[in-house]
């Protein structure tokens, strides 16, 4: 019972790790959060619904390496995303870029509420035009 | 009439949506095309595995239809395909390279004794520093390579005798046919 109880309590005690990697922390707090904000938005290809942030494959410790490299070196934001374009395609990016052949995914949202609203609103004038039928109930 | 009709629209727009995802429901979406078809191969300097005093460059794909092969003594996929890339290497002038990736010498060394070698040269990418710089996410990959350096096609996965036929031998022929087009 008290070991249970034990167990349960050392549970509760064992904090949520952020970091895969504990050495993963950057020393200077701006370039960590830049280095913390990327791999969190970089699909891990091996298992694609992980960013590089939370995956223990050693392809995204290898990615997380080169963009903790890229980072030390200067590198900003688009130098590093355009990098790993350049080499694994805009898949790679959980955010897509804007490109010729997702524009449907980009506008087609939009397209698609502006025909809805304009066909509300010719709708709605039309009705307006009727005659109102007195004997309607 | 026409009016009539006009309830038909988003019912075809649904069917039109219906039939996108029902093909998307059997696409593979771990084989993610590569950013690299026909573009030239990414320059690396590399050990080669049998001697770590030699460095293999990508100018050694120059002049002749090759293929790179990321491989590691560790993956499965490259069990299975090692067959496939010892016939291909017995039976076709295609040379096949080999990137051993992310890999330890002496057991990619051990692997190659016991199996076979199929390839003509195998450069060391232990780090994965090239492997990152070809957009590398798994081993097995095969990257088909012209005689300018230039990258046709790649394959995701072991290569089998039917993706041999169907990918690869129609490419490396009219690779070949420009080749000796621009030769003449």
């Amino acid at each position: 019972m008290i070991r249970a109880l034990t167990f349960s309590l050392l549970l509760w005690l064992s904090l949520p790790a952020h970091a895969i990697d504990p050495s993963d922390k950057l020393e200077d707090p701006v370039q960590d959060e830049l280095y913390q904000r990327i791999t969190e938005e970089v699909r891990c290809l091996v298992c694609q619904n992980q960013s590089i942030a939370n995956s223990t494959a050693p392809l995204a410790a290898d990615l997380r390496r080169e963009i903790r490299r890229m980072i030390e070196e200067g590198s900003n934001e688009t130098e590093i995303k355009d990098f790993l374009v350049e080499r694994y395609g805009d898949f790679v990016l959980y955010r897509p870029r804007f490109r010729s052949w997702n524009l449907v995914l980009w506008l087609g949202p939009i397209v698609l509420l502006t025909v809805g609203f304009i066909a509300l609103v010719v709708n709605v004038r039309r009705r307006k035009n009727l005659p109102v039928d007195e004997d309607a109930p | 009439m026409a009016g009539k009709l006009k309830f038909l629209i988003p019912v075809a727009v649904f069917a039109g949506m219906v039939a996108i995802f029902y093909q998307g429901l059997y696409k593979d979406p771990t084989l993610v095309s590569s950013p690299f078809i026909d573009k030239a191969a990414p320059a690396f300097d590399l050990p080669t595995l049998y001697d770590d005093q030699r460095r293999m460059t990508e100018r050694e794909f120059r002049g002749k239809i090759s293929l790179f092969n990321v491989w590691a003594s560790w993956c499965p996929g490259c069990a299975r395909e090692h067959d496939m890339l010892l016939t291909i290497a017995h039976t076709t002038d295609v040379p096949i390279y080999g990137l051993n990736w992310k890999d330890e010498r002496q057991a990619a060394l051990k692997w190659l004794l016991e199996r076979g070698n199929p390839y003509e040269v195998n450069a060391v990418d232990r780090d994965n520093i090239t492997g990152i710089d070809w957009g590398v996410y798994g081993a097995p990959e095969t990257f088909l390579i012209d005689a300018d350096g230039i990258i046709r096609y790649k394959h995701i996965g072991p290569l089998t005798p039917e993706i041999w036929a169907a990918e690869f031998l129609p490419r490396i022929t009219s690779a070949r046919a420009m080749l000796a087009g621009a030769g003449s």
